[in-house]
Formats: C-alpha cells, sequence, structure tokens
C-alpha cells in the first residue's frame, strides 16, 4: 500500500507498474530463443516467375529489417531477376505496382543462387550434411535454441513443391528432413511459411515437435497472383506474400503483435484461396508467440551485476609509455582530379588531318551522282 | 572423485597467525591435485585460522577447510553432512546434471541459467570491439593486447582442456547503437532503460563482421564510448536504479559496457580528447561476462561459507572441475542422441551406403564414450573429459558426413509416383 503510495505520488506509476508487468509476461512467454535464423528459398526460375523472386526478397527485407542479420539468413535465388536481360529497369526487384517499392535494395546477400538452389542443396542446409568446403554464410549454423523462419515459394502441388522446373520435393522428404533437424537439436521452434499452389499439402506430413506451419492455399486451391505492372510486363508479386508484406511493414522490433494476427492475413476474399495454418505440433499457444520470435532477432538481455576481481599489479605486463604523437601535419589526399585546371583551361587547338577515307569516298559517290544525273558536259566547267 | 579427511592437522606454529589463503597454499603441495579430486580439513572449532562467523573457507585451488561443528549428538554425522554440501558446492548436484542436459528436459521446467551458457563446442571465437561513433570528439586508445595477454589469456588457458579458443579485437568508427538514449534531466545524463536494451546489439552486429569466418560459436564484447553530445550514458535496471558495472550481456552472444570518457569544460576541450582506455576496469567486466557465458556462475552457498576469489586467473579450479563434470556429462548424452539418431536413419533406408571412414569415426565415438563413462564411474575427472571430447568429435564427423544425405538413396516415396497417382 505504501509502495503504491509512493509510486502515485512519484507520477512514475504507470511505467514502473508497465515494467511489474512486462516482467511477469516476460515470465509466462519466453519461448526460450537466444538466436534467428531464417532460410527463405525461390525455387522457380525463368523470367514470368519474376513473383517469386520478389516474394522471397520482400520477406527478406522485412526479416531484416526487423533485425535478423546477414550472417544468419540463406537467401536461396533460382534465378535472376535484378540483372535479367529482360527487366526494363535493372538491379531492381519490385513488389508494388508503378514500381513503389524496391525490394532488391542496396544489400542483398543471396547464398545459393541460380542453379545451386537444389533439392539436395535445400536438405543439406537444412540437414548440415554439408561438404567441409562450404563457405560459412552458406550453413545453417543454428543450434537448440534458434528460432528459425523456413519461406519457400515458387510452384507446388499436392505433396510437392518443384525445383528449377526439373526436380521435386515431396512432403515427406522436407517431414524427414525437419525430423533429423529435431534428433540432432539444430532448432528450438521453426515457424514453415510457404506459399504456392496447394500449398497445405507441404505441411500435411510433419511429425516433429515445435512446428508452426502456414500455407498461402489449401489442397486443390490454387494461390493466385496479384497484380501485374504493365511497365514491367509480369504479375509483380502472390497474393498472400503480399498481404504478408503489408502486414509485415506495420512491425517494428518493439511490438507485440502475435501470430493468431498472422493467420488472419489474407482471408479468403481478398486472396481467392483460403490460407491454412497448422499449429498441432507447437508446444505454446499461437496467442503467445511473438511475431518478432520468429521474424526479428530480438535478444534477451540480463544485466551484468557481478565483476572479477583482478590485481594490476601481479600482471607482468610493461606498462608501454604512449608515444607523444608530433603534431604531424594533417594528413590530405594528393590531388587525384585537378578540377580547378579543367574547368579554367582553354580549349585546345586541334591539329588539321586530311580527310579520312570515309569521307573522300561519300565526296565522290556525291559527285559520281552528280554527274550522271545531270550529264558529263558539265565536268569541263568543274576542270 | 574421492575425499580424504585428515582430521585436526597441525599446522607449525609461527609468531604470526597463518591466514586462510596462506594456509591455502602451503597445503598444496600435500593434496592430491588432479582433475576432479576434492581435499577437505576439518580443524578445531576454537581454531584461529577462520574468521570468526566463517564455518567453512573455500580456497582458490581444490581445498576446503572446515570446522569440526560442535554440539551434542553425533559428531561424525554432522562432520559428514557438512562435507557433503562443501562437495555439492564445489563439484555438482543432481540440478547441474540435469541442467547439462537440458535439451532433453522439457522446456518450462528450466531456469535462465541453463539458457545463458554455450553449448559445449569444441572450440569458441571471442572478439573485442571498441566502438567509438564519434571519432571526432573522442580519440580512443586501448591496449586490448597487453590486456588479453594479461588477463583473458590465463582465464583462456586454464580452459584450455575444454576448447580452442581464438581471440581477435577490432575497432569500429561510427558505430551507433540502435537505441537513442533520454536525457534524465535528475541526475543530468543519458539513461539507457532495461526496456530498450534488447534492440541495442541488433543494428551492431551486422557490422562486427567476425562471424563471418568462424564456424565455431562467437562470443563478442563490445566496449562503446558514447558520443559526446550523449554523455554520460548509464544503463539503468528494471527498477530504474544505475547499474555499477555499467554494462549488460546476451545470453549465447557475448556483452555490451558502456565506457564514459570524462570531459574537461567545454571552452578548454581541445577536440578530439584523447581517451586511455582503463583495461582493468574493463577487463574485471569482460571476464565476469565470459565466466557467466560459459555457465561458471555463483553458487548459492549458506551463509558461513567464505569464498576465496579466483584472482586474476578468473577461475578457480574446483570451477573449473565443475564446469568439467557437466560437460562431460553433456558429451557423453550428446553422443549417445547422436549416435541413435544416426541408427534410426540407418533402420529408415535399407539402401544407405556407410563408407568406410563412416563407420571407423562410429566405431570410435562409441568406444569413447564407453570410456569416458567408465572412468566417470571410478571418477577420474580428466580422462574422462577427454574420451568424451573424442567421441563427440567423431560421431559429429560420422552423423555430419555428406554422403549421408537420405536424399541420394531414392526414399522409398519417391520410388512409386505413377503408382500412387494412379491409386488416388
Amino acid at each position: 500500500l505504501l509502495f503504491s503510495c509512493l509510486v502515485f505520488l512519484k507520477g512514475v506509476g504507470t511505467v514502473e507498474r508497465k515494467n511489474l508487468s512486462e516482467d511477469q509476461a516476460e515470465q509466462f512467454f519466453r519461448s526460450g530463443h537466444t538466436n534467428n535464423w531464417a532460410v527463405l528459398v525461390c525455387t522457380s526460375r525463368f523470367w514470368f516467375n519474376y513473383r517469386h523472386v520478389a516474394n522471397t526478397l520482400s520477406v527478406y527485407r522485412s526479416v531484416k529489417r526487423l533485425g535478423i542479420p546477414d550472417s544468419h539468413i540463406v537467401l536461396m535465388l533460382a534465378d535472376d531477376m535484378a540483372c535479367n536481360p529482360r527487366n526494363p529497369k535493372p538491379a531492381t526487384v519490385f513488389s508494388h505496382k508503378n514500381m513503389e517499392l524496391n525490394v532488391y535494395g542496396d544489400d542483398v546477400e543471396v547464398d545459393y543462387r541460380s542453379y545451386e538452389v537444389t533439392v539436395e542443396n535445400f536438405l543439406r542446409v537444412l540437414t548440415g550434411r554439408i561438404p567441409p568446403s562450404t563457405p560459412r554464410s552458406k550453413r545453417l549454423l543454428s543450434d537448440d535454441r534458434s528460432n528459425i523462419l523456413i519461406y519457400m515459394t515458387g510452384h507446388g502441388g499436392n505433396g510437392f513443391l518443384k525445383f528449377q522446373d526439373s526436380e521435386e520435393i515431396t512432403n515427406v522428404e522436407l517431414a524427414d528432413a525437419f525430423e533429423q533437424m529435431w534428433q540432432k537439436r539444430r532448432y528450438n521452434e521453426l515457424l514453415f511459411i510457404i506459399d504456392t499452389c496447394q500449398g497445405a499439402s507441404m505441411y500435411e506430413r510433419f511429425y516433429s515437435p515445435n512446428i508452426m506451419a502456414l500455407a498461402s492455399s489449401q489442397v486443390g486451391e490454387d494461390s493466385l497472383s496479384h497484380q501485374p505492372d504493365l511497365g514491367i510486363g509480369v504479375h509483380l508479386m502472390d497474393r498472400y506474400t503480399f498481404y504478408v508484406l503489408e502486414f509485415l511493414e506495420e512491425i517494428h522490433p518493439a511490438s507485440q503483435t502475435n501470430m493468431n494476427d498472422l493467420f488472419q492475413v489474407c482471408p479468403r476474399s481478398l486472396c481467392v484461396s483460403t490460407p491454412g495454418h497448422r499449429t498441432d505440433l507447437f508446444q505454446r499457444d499461437p496467442q503467445n508467440v511473438l511475431i518478432t520470435d520468429f521474424f526479428g532477432s530480438v535478444r534477451k538481455v540480463e544485466i551484468t551485476t557481478e565483476t572479477v576481481a583482478l590485481d594490476p599489479n601481479l600482471v607482468g605486463l610493461e606498462t608501454r609509455v604512449p608515444n607523444d604523437e608530433m603534431a604531424t601535419e594533417p594528413l590530405k589526399y594528393a590531388e587525384q582530379l585537378p578540377v580547378a585546371q579543367i574547368i579554367h583551361q582553354k580549349p585546345k587547338q586541334k591539329d588539321w588531318h586530311p580527310p579520312g577515307g570515309f569521307i573522300l569516298g561519300l565526296w565522290a559517290l556525291i559527285i559520281m551522282v552528280f554527274f550522271k544525273t545531270y550529264g558529263i558536259k558539265h565536268m569541263k566547267y568543274i576542270f | 572423485m574421492g575425499y580424504r579427511l585428515p582430521c585436526g592437522v597441525r599446522f607449525p606454529t609461527t609468531l604470526t597467525p597463518f591466514s586462510s589463503p596462506e594456509a591455502d597454499a602451503a597445503l598444496l603441495p600435500l593434496q592430491e591435485d588432479s582433475l576432479g579430486a576434492l581435499t577437505v580439513y576439518v580443524i578445531p572449532e576454537t581454531s584461529p585460522l577462520l574468521p570468526q562467523g566463517v564455518g567453512v573457507y573455500v580456497g582458490k585451488h581444490r581445498s576446503a577447510v572446515m570446522r569440526c561443528p560442535q554440539g551434542p549428538g553425533d559428531v561424525l554425522a554432522a562432520v559428514s553432512a557438512r562435507v557433503q554440501q562443501i562437495v555439492q558446492a564445489m563439484s555438482f548436484t543432481t540440478d547441474s546434471i540435469t541442467a547439462a542436459l537440458s535439451d532433453r528436459v522439457p522446456m518450462d521446467q528450466l531456469g535462465t541459467d541453463t539458457r545463458r551458457p554455450f553449448k559445449s563446442s569444441l572450440g569458441y571465437e571471442i572478439t573485442f570491439s571498441l566502438l567509438n561513433p564519434d571519432p571526432k570528439s573522442h580519440d580512443v586508445h586501448w591496449d586490448i593486447e597487453a590486456a588479453v595477454s594479461g588477463y583473458v589469456q590465463p582465464f583462456l588457458d586454464k580452459l584450455g582442456s575444454v576448447a580452442n579458443f581464438s581471440v581477435d579485437s577490432q575497432i569500429l568508427y561510427y558505430a551507433v547503437l540502435g537505441v537513442s538514449p533520454r536525457f534524465d534531466k535528475a541526475s543530468s545524463s543519458f539513461i539507457l532503460s532495461a526496456l530498450s536494451l534488447p534492440h541495442v546489439i541488433n543494428p551492431v552486429e551486422a557490422r562486427l563482421g567476425s562471424s563471418a569466418t568462424s564456424l565455431y560459436p562467437v562470443l563478442n564484447f563490445l566496449l562503446y564510448v558514447p558520443e559526446r553530445i550523449h554523455s554520460p550514458l548509464y544503463i539503468q535496471d528494471k527498477d530504474g536504479a544505475a547499474v555499477g558495472t555499467n554494462a549488460f550481456h546476451s545470453p549465447r552472444w557475448g556483452g555490451i559496457m558502456v565506457y564514459n570518457v570524462d570531459h574537461p569544460a567545454p571552452d578548454k576541450a581541445l577536440l578530439p580528447l584523447r581517451v586511455d582506455v582503463d583495461m582493468v576496469r574493463v577487463m574485471e567486466v569482460f571476464l565476469a561476462q565470459l565466466r557467466l557465458l560459459f555457465g561458471i556462475s555463483q553458487v548459492p552457498l549458506p551463509e558461513e561459507f567464505l569464498l576465496e576469489s579466483p584472482g586474476n586467473k578468473g577461475l578457480t579450479d574446483w570451477e573449473l572441475d565443475r564446469l568439467l563434470w557437466t560437460r562431460t556429462v553433456e558429451n557423453i548424452a550428446t553422443v549417445s542422441t547422436t549416435l541413435t539418431s544416426l541408427a534410426q536413419l540407418l533402420d529408415k533406408i535399407g539402401n544407405i551406403v556407410i563408407k568406410d571412414d563412416v563407420a571407423s569415426e562410429v566405431y570410435h565415438a562409441v568406444a569413447s564414450a564407453q570410456t569416458a563413462m567408465l572412468e566417470l564411474a571410478s571418477g577420474h575427472l580428466g580422462s574422462a573429459f577427454q574420451a568424451s571430447k573424442e567421441a563427440v568429435i567423431s560421431s559429429e564427423r560420422a552423423f555430419f558426413d555428406p554422403s549421408l544425405l537420405h536424399l541420394l538413396y531414392f526414399p522409398d516415396d519417391q520410388k512409386f509416383p505413377a503408382r500412387d497417382s494412379l491409386s488416388v
């Protein structure tokens, strides 16, 4: 009672109560992860599948914006749209028509590109059975406290997803890969999002714990694309990911939005297909799962309260006398381009050269035509 | 692990009374100082060796000194109970072993302590970074090489049997924290509240760069010198109190410390101001964070226990033993789950081809794990730990061999696609 009075008098009551309740909230809902990873896969190639690359890049952009660094993102793009010869605006990939939002940006780091995006490489990334020569940026170095977001998009069917127009990954293989990950404790919780036709079939076979799955359409339905851009000439995004992107643009690293809101994204009226989700394997209630648990990288922190007592005298350090640097002139760059000189110099006198072969030939042609037309009798007036 | 009880050891009488640390050092050559061993000395109730009110003194090495508990009843039972307490504090308890098996225990039963330390790994990379967001005002120098070789390297050398360590350092300019600090009129300083701390790390992390090169887990320690316009900068905890160390850490990631610089009066200031960082203060905090991140936390002890501080090594011998006990158990558990999982995979895919070197790794892993368990049972901690480490290396190599990808062996579901579609 006294405490609450004091708090009231001080006028910081709301802040302190909010701190207490946030503390309690933390106790109940914390997910137990300490780092976040994302594996984003686009499986289609060819220019008319522009929208799949745009889908993946928009999820990449959101995930980076919310805090996951490139070193924790494995981005796999099966084709290069930004530098495709058919792209009228090179080095861009747009997600909104009228070229409103360029999701390619300045610092996209693609880890698996073009023909490297195969079912085998994807499964190797997930299970960790990777050749020792693979660079670090191509590995999924998650541990038992990692929350992983896996996003896949492309063309799919009932129970499979097509890679590169030449091979497929089945839902059974995917489920087995996740089980291999679970047995080696390569994830704490996993969020699987898929935007393809009949996407719900891909998560039917999962049997490992702590997996939550979302899909853009049910079995038997097609996922539709969103808007075409008449300037670029292709459909820019798929509907489901377009609305997910709009939803994610509202999220910032401190937001408390939970998964139930993500399940409501893109209802049938907007998406035409019926998005589905699966939470039976997930231990926590989706109400308590924050969006930033998977899409962002909000780290748990603790205040350091103790120190180790060190005795500097015991250390055999030679105290290096800091060199008093003599005051040197500040260093300057040498003039790389003498701009002043160029601006003020007079135009150079060009030396005269006799006309080259082309000019001579041209004049000869003109003269011959003239004489052909008007007759040879004019020749004597020339010579 | 065994313990001897030489009751009533007599100390040579000198004019000046011994203090407990001196006694500890003097007795060191008498002890069996191998990994996992523990020596408890029982002294008379009235002995002046221990200060008043202190019942047990725990030394820097592997010994403890306890007073013979007075009182009616079975003295031997009372002594035994107290020795039990000491043993639990200095080696392992059921809880600490359970925590080592944390990834096999349901989540809600664990506290933050189990999530903070790094998992057992063969190596770690430690990076010290100095962040200077305002080079125009501060010309910061830190003698990191000397500090590392003087304070951090002894700690890492002591942990040398546990893992390989590589240490590097860098200075980052114009690296700002992701959060703008609030100005607090009462203390005329800038405040970073506890709620905004989680968002500080991410913008900086992309620039740290160290994780691009190593496959081992990375520990990052950042020293942030605030900008002149945001000085002094203090961290507040949840209750609004200023934090003494001005530092915080993130589980399984590393730590950040804010180093405030004294600024002379504005008209006298000659920018940029030269700042020589006091490495001792900084290393005290970083070493404490390093200990926490390795799971060497303070054990809650009864009141009459007096703990000797670990000194410049940062780690006492018995704390190292504690770490090794839990790590050995963790390693053996990891090996068993890895090999079980591998066996299940082989059962599932009948035609998988096991190469000879994978097979030999599996045999080696099994043999080492069995050796480790035998050594643990007989209390030889050092050899048990080495055996468990070898078992982990072999089992990981076998499990993650690239040739074991199930896809390569035509899983059953891919063999008969035509039949499936016909049956529908």
